[in-house]
């Protein structure tokens, strides 16, 4: 099991395809705080549907001057396509097996975490309307 | 497990004895699908347990995916401000298939509500800091999908299945008995 990053840990930077034509630069944020969400797949019931939840509570996250970012290894085209069918205000970066991310990563396995937790959880799959989970429950 | 960060008070919706040893929570959107299926349940286990348990309901209306769902808790809102909350409960859900802002109108009339209040309500967004402080409430106690149970605090872990609130729903009556 990995562990949690301690406070304080700087991300590493990154540039990420954030629409078909345009690139973001975590550095471009660096003076807010930002919530990466890492999740496995745009689509996938579980995690995917993650991301109606965070774009409830976005006004949240904007009152605290905070932004959210979407992380998945779907390409840009497909982001656009759940952006737009479930209503996301907040960008999703496309690419995220690219070399720039994992080999820049001081913690390759954490950015796998999403991805092994996903899978294990399909198997206790729980209909819900954003895939509410048995197993992991408050995730 | 999750537990219920934010206390059940008088200003929520509860039907059921104040006395009950047991109260069951639900976090719901009148516009999920499986809210509308537990909707029956909920009902069936609070006639199973009778003057034991007392059911309280809260609003997590995922507003970017069900267009609805928030005019919905609204209206359940303004019922409520004239005693007809469980009324106006009940036969949203139980209409939910043809949920639209006409027939949340159509549901005002039929209990007696006045149609022009309900519009000016929706309007100017009356009861829209009440679902808003209900929804956070919920995110704040980890509820991450409708619908959402807690047990006398404890986040329901299982399903929404008569077969599954009900034993965990004795089990919490049987830990009181105990004690």
């Amino acid at each position: 099991m990995s562990k949690v990053l301690p406070a304080g840990t700087v991300a590493p930077g990154f540039t990420l395809r954030v629409t078909p034509d345009q690139n973001l630069l975590l550095s471009d944020l660096a003076s807010k705080p930002v919530a990466l969400a890492f999740y496995p797949a745009d689509w996938s019931p579980v995690c995917g549907d993650q991301m109606a939840l965070y774009n409830e509570v976005l006004p949240e996250f904007h009152k605290h001057e905070a932004e959210v970012l979407g992380i998945s290894a779907d390409g840009a085209w497909r982001h656009q396509a759940l952006a737009k069918s479930r209503r996301l205000h907040f960008p999703l970066l496309a690419g995220f097996r690219t070399r720039a991310v994992r080999d820049r990563s001081p913690r390759r396995d954490l950015l796998e975490l999403p991805l092994a937790d996903c899978r294990q959880s399909r198997r206790r799959w729980n209909p819900g309307c954003l895939g509410k989970n048995a197993e992991t429950g408050g995730r | 497990m999750g537990k219920l960060r934010v206390p059940v008070t008088p200003y929520d919706h509860i039907k059921g004895p104040a006395n009950a040893p047991v109260t069951l929570l639900e976090y719901g959107d009148y516009e999920c699908p499986h809210c509308g299926a537990a909707h029956p349940i909920v009902n069936r286990v609070l006639e199973h347990f009778d003057s034991k348990l007392r059911f309280v309901f809260r609003h997590f209306p995922l507003t970017q995916v069900h267009l609805n769902a928030e005019a919905a808790a609204e209206t359940a809102e303004f019922a409520g401000e004239h005693q007809l909350f469980w009324e106006m409960h009940d036969a949203i859900y139980e209409n939910q298939d043809r949920l639209s802002p006409p027939l949340l109108f159509a549901l005002a009339r039929a209990l007696g509500l006045s149609e022009v209040e309900l519009r000016d309500a929706l309007v100017n967004g009356r009861y829209a800091p009440k679902v808003k402080s209900d929804f956070f409430s919920g995110v704040r106690s980890g509820v991450n999908g409708t619908p959402a149970f807690f047990i006398n605090g404890d986040q329901h872990m299982g399903t929404y299945a008569f077969d599954s609130l009900m034993p965990a729903i004795a089990q919490h009556l049987h830990a009181r008995a105990r004690v």
